[in-house]
């Protein structure tokens, strides 16, 4: 369901399968101890990007087995048991010591939509794929840690507005313009993650400290931060 | 070091000399006592501060070197830095910085802890370098740049990109406000709007609260890392 792959400098993070990629606890956790192996192997110049096989990046929560459990209570609690156990899959990528890309090859809704957004950069096709936070139309509301996503990593009322309440499914000019997205110039999944490995190799070249890039990181987000409980701090010598 | 001149009701504070005008104790002291005659200035509810510099900086930033070889130097550069910049957040005038030279690290941090930041386009860039000289931004530098730089994904280029912003991309950013062909057409930039500003006549205490309360979260940010030695900050408003 999740390769984690090394190209040199590059970690390619897949999430595989020509389906939804909807998280459920097995995904989450393998998803999890893939972040934890590119985190333990990770060096100066180390990059991640993260993407997927089809037409879908992913479509959020496994909702299907939520229902599965066969009453209301069960199907609320185990929701409830995705939105918690993704919570460490956030942790992991604000934490992570290399700059994080995420190259969209297709639809990325709800929690996939905030894995996206957990990346540093976000690239899309600009000819297939939207952006979907489904909340509003599923009748589901916001867990705190995603409303603190969408406020981190979206700037505008006009575009929080847009993501969080419309129940819009943005395509990728929407998404630049909006600022949601750093890209959304490639007509394939192939030529996003072509694009993305093109940032990528620019930002290994710089060679990084990453557990020094971890820290900056997680201070420009500190609201997210103290939700997810992650400390932002290290000690650190400056080369002169 | 640095001169203070007055022009009508404009204060011009200039870091002289061709050198990188790096923020040690000396300069930071120097800085501090012109704001405190600034202060003392009877005209000054109704004034402009403009900060400009000599040469090829604006400010490198830290005396890096200094701490290196006396490294108890590094937190009192840093104490001093805080006061300098608690200062001009409670200053009762407008403050207009014409950047022209480059300006990094805490060089950089001194230009947004002004009001308008005018910059000369044909050279010079502002820089976060940190990232690339491997040091952790220290919390309330950090949030400086979460308020002066609003977009994330400009918050994410001067953090984690560590790019090197020229006058034309920082006005992209929001982090500049106009850009000008020369060191001289910035400084005259920075006086004409000076000159605007004083027209429009508004009371500078009333001013300087406004902005400390704009500024509250870096006004905390500085107040929870102060040490007790360097602890006052001059709040100056006669409210």
């Amino acid at each position: 369901m999740c390769t984690l792959e090394k190209r040199g400098n590059l970690f390619l993070l897949t999430l595989t399968g020509d389906n939804e990629h909807r998280f459920n606890p097995d995904a989450i956790a393998t998803i999890l101890s893939l972040l934890a192996q590119a985190k333990s192997q990770a060096k100066r110049g180390s990059v991640l990007i993260t993407t997927g096989h089809g037409k879908f990046f992913s479509n959020g929560f496994d909702l299907a087995w939520a229902q599965a459990s066969g009453s209301l209570t069960g199907a609320a609690e185990r929701l409830h048991q995705m939105v918690e156990s993704f919570k460490p899959v956030v942790a992991a990528l604000l934490d992570l010591p290399m700059p994080t890309i995420a190259a969209l090859n297709g639809h990325a809704a709800a929690a996939g939509l905030m894995l996206a957004l957990s990346h540093d950069y976000v690239f899309m096709r600009k000819d297939r794929g939207v952006l979907y936070m489904s909340e509003v139309d599923i009748g589901l509301s916001m867990p705190d840690y995603f409303a603190a996503m969408v406020r981190s990593k979206i700037g505008t009322s006009a575009a929080r507005r847009e993501v969080l309440l419309s129940g819009k499914k943005i395509r990728g000019e929407e998404a630049v313009a909006l600022g949601i997205v750093d890209s959304a110039a490639h007509d394939s999944a192939e030529g996003v993650v072509e694009a993305t490995v093109g940032l990528a190799e620019k930002l290994a070249a710089k060679k990084w400290n990453g557990d020094v890039y971890a820290s900056i990181r997680k201070s420009l987000y500190p609201e997210l931060c103290e939700i997810l409980g992650l400390k932002a701090t290290i000690f650190a010598t400056p080369k002169l | 070091m640095c001169t203070l001149e007055k022009r009508g009701r404009l204060f011009l504070l200039k870091l002289t000399g061709d050198g990188e005008h790096r923020l040690n104790p000396t300069l930071l002291d120097n800085i501090r006592s012109a704001i405190t005659q600034i202060r003392s200035d009877p005209s000054s509810s109704q004034s402009v501060l403009i900060t400009t510099s000599d040469g090829k900086f604006f400010s490198n930033g830290y005396d890096l070197a200094l701490a290196a070889s006396d490294p108890p130097l590094r937190a009192v550069m840093a104490a001093k830095l805080q006061s300098l910049v608690a200062d001009l957040i409670s200053l009762p005038m407008p403050t207009i910085a014409a950047v022209t030279g480059h300006a990094s690290a805490a060089g950089f941090l001194l230009a947004m802890s002004h009001d308008y930041i005018l910059m000369r386009r044909d050279r010079g860039f502002l820089y976060m370098s940190e990232l690339d000289i491997e040091l952790v931004l220290p919390a309330w530098f950090m949030s400086m740049i979460r308020m002066k730089v609003v977009s994330p994904a400009a918050k994410r280029d001067v953090a984690l990109t560590a790019e090197k912003i020229t006058a034309d991309r920082g006005l992209e950013m929001g982090i500049v406000d106009s850009s000008h062909g020369s060191a001289g057409e910035t400084v005259e930039a920075a006086v004409k709007l000076g000159e605007e500003i004083v027209r429009r006549g508004a009371d500078g205490h009333v001013y300087g609260r406004m902005r400390e309360t704009l500024l509250r979260e870096v006004l905390h940010a500085i107040g929870s890392n102060e040490s007790a030695s360097n602890g006052v900050r001059n709040s100056g408003s006669k409210l």
